[in-house]
């Protein structure tokens, strides 16, 4: 029985063994006499020219961590030492020329009647301070961001490494944290001003002859005019799109990658930097460009001639009986 | 004086993250923070390769060129190196960085990263040598002990190699040229703007 028994296992032992070599000998058979084995491995410049970003499979938790290669790096650093510097220099050194020249040209609009002595009320407290609210949260944030554009090459020079760090930092969380005084400032003058912002026919006219600016006369106005309400929306949509992305940046990985946030700055930046060059126009304009403009946004009122001058209609419109504030007219001080 | 670079030999790295594990070690890296770190591409698929990956310090380094407050620098032996007493943590280096390496101890919202961390190979920062200062803000300065960095120095398979560009581009081009394959020094077109030609 023993003998039968070792029999049968040396026969199943030999029948294995040649079903195991009968089955390797075609695989051996396929293998070439030399092994390449970089034949089918990722090439880099492949990758690079196919690919925006080299991405993998890593074993640490920062899944950030598995894109290998992100060259793209390489031309938002030309965007930023190169591009926004030209964007930026010429839009507000240029602005600032034009205004310069204009002022020596043309000089500041005078109330062509001399001052009546009346005051009418042209803008009420709470739209003051929505005004103000959202001007000087500009110029904290304008000023903090042009300090992380050009800073580096115009400031830090005199201010010393350590200084300039130190004031850069306080700049970026100033930065971080008015820009939600500032999204509420635009939020609110988009609410009270809208309606008075339409653009109309009106307003073509009054492109159409300049605004009065280059002599002529300046057509009536309403209460915003042509340029005014140019100014209105320049704020409005640069303030939207600075402030869709600077969220964006604010709130790093929500949705974004590298890329998306390269490209948020980006906008960020361009635009803001027009909006700064755009608002040299309307400060000008509202203080030593048109004479007696000011006072609408320090005491809220306006001499009546200059309300007949400059928005007739909106004069016309605040004489009729029974508006609200043509009993507000009151002799000035 | 030297230009000292990091390669990785793609063909020998086994993917052990031993390099990423020893940084960590030698330079007490914060928790959170990788300054180097083994990318599988291809990963279970024909021609699968691994290529461990730090900051490269790069020619003409796009992080120092970026960076608001000019916080970077580069060593004599060509090191990019950066004081965390001057930087702000804007993350600027981190959106110009080819290759992943800025960090930040937090990844936070509004722009509370803290100071960024990178790979200083092995070099420390603007302390002195191997001070108690230096070693807590950035890690290990080996190069100033004549040793270089540790993830390279323990690599098992020798697979990551760091010192001058040239003698280790002359290591890799004996080793291709021995086994008749390479798939490339990976980085070096990017950060050096040259590649090895085998």
């Amino acid at each position: 029985m023993a003998k039968v028994l070792a029999h049968m296992r040396l026969t199943a032992g030999a029948l294995a063994l040649a079903f195991v070599v009968a089955t390797a000998l075609p695989v051996a058979a396929q293998q070439p006499s030399s092994v390449n084995p970089t034949a089918a491995a990722v090439k880099e410049q492949q990758l690079l020219q196919q690919l925006k970003v080299i991405q993998g499979r890593g074993s640490i938790p920062d899944v950030k961590s598995y894109v290998l290669e992100h060259p793209a790096g390489r031309e938002w650093r030309e965007y930023r030492t190169v591009t926004l510097k030209w964007i930026g220099g010429i839009a507000i050194l240029g602005i600032l020329a034009l205004l310069t020249l204009y002022y020596l040209t043309h000089g500041s609009m005078r109330i062509k009647a001399g001052r009546s002595g009346r005051k009418i009320l042209r803008f009420n407290v709470f739209e003051r301070f929505v005004h103000w609210l959202t001007g000087v949260t500009f110029v904290i944030l304008g000023l903090t961001g042009l300090n992380i554009t050009f800073g580096r090459s115009l400031i830090l020079p005199w201010m010393g490494a350590s200084t300039f760090s130190e004031w850069t930092e306080w700049g970026k969380f100033a930065h971080n944290y008015i820009s939600f005084a500032f999204t509420t400032g635009v939020v609110l003058m988009f609410l009270i001003w809208v309606a008075r912002n339409i653009p109309t026919g009106a307003d073509i006219e009054w492109f159409k002859s300049g605004g009065g600016m280059f002599g002529g006369e300046e057509p009536p106005a309403p209460k915003f005019n042509g340029g005014e309400k140019l100014i209105f929306w320049l704020a409005m949509l640069g303030g939207a799109a600075v402030a869709v992305t600077g969220y964006i940046l604010l709130f790093p990985f929500y949705g974004t990658d590298i890329s998306s946030m390269e490209l948020a700055q980006v906008v960020h930046s361009t635009v803001a930097l027009l909006y700064v060059a755009a608002m040299f126009v309307h400060i000008y304009m509202g203080t030593i460009g048109v004479e007696g403009a000011f006072e609408a946004m320090n005491d809220g009122t306006v001499d009546v001639n200059w309300a007949k001058e400059r928005h007739a209609l909106w004069y016309e419109e605040e004489m009729q009986p029974g508006a609200a504030q043509g009993q507000a007219m009151r002799p000035a001080e | 004086m030297a230009r000292m670079k990091f390669l990785c030999d793609a063909d020998r790295c086994i993917e052990c993250n031993a390099c990423v594990t020893a940084c960590k070690n030698e330079n007490e890296v914060p928790w959170g923070i990788n300054r180097r770190r083994v990318v599988t591409l291809d990963d279970g698929k024909p021609g699968e390769r691994s290529i461990s990956m730090a900051c490269m310090h790069c020619t003409d380094a796009p992080c120092a060129a970026v960076c608001p407050v000019n916080c970077f620098y580069t060593t004599a032996d060509a090191v990019v190196l950066h004081s965390k007493d001057l930087c702000i943590g804007c993350g600027y280096c981190f959106y110009a960085c080819p290759f992943g390496a800025p960090q930040y101890p937090k990844v936070t919202n509004f722009g509370s990263r803290g100071k960024m961390d990178k790979c200083t190979y092995c070099a420390g920062g603007p302390e002195a040598d191997n001070t108690k200062e230096e070693y807590e803000k950035y890690g290990a300065n080996r190069l100033a002990e004549g040793k270089l960095p540790l993830c390279a120095e323990m690599c098992s398979t020798k697979s990551l190699l760091a010192g001058d560009g040239d003698v280790i581009a002359q290591i890799y081009k004996a080793r291709v040229a021995k086994r008749g394959y390479g798939s490339g020094a990976w980085g070096w077109q990017t950060a050096y703007r040259e590649s090895i030609a085998t």
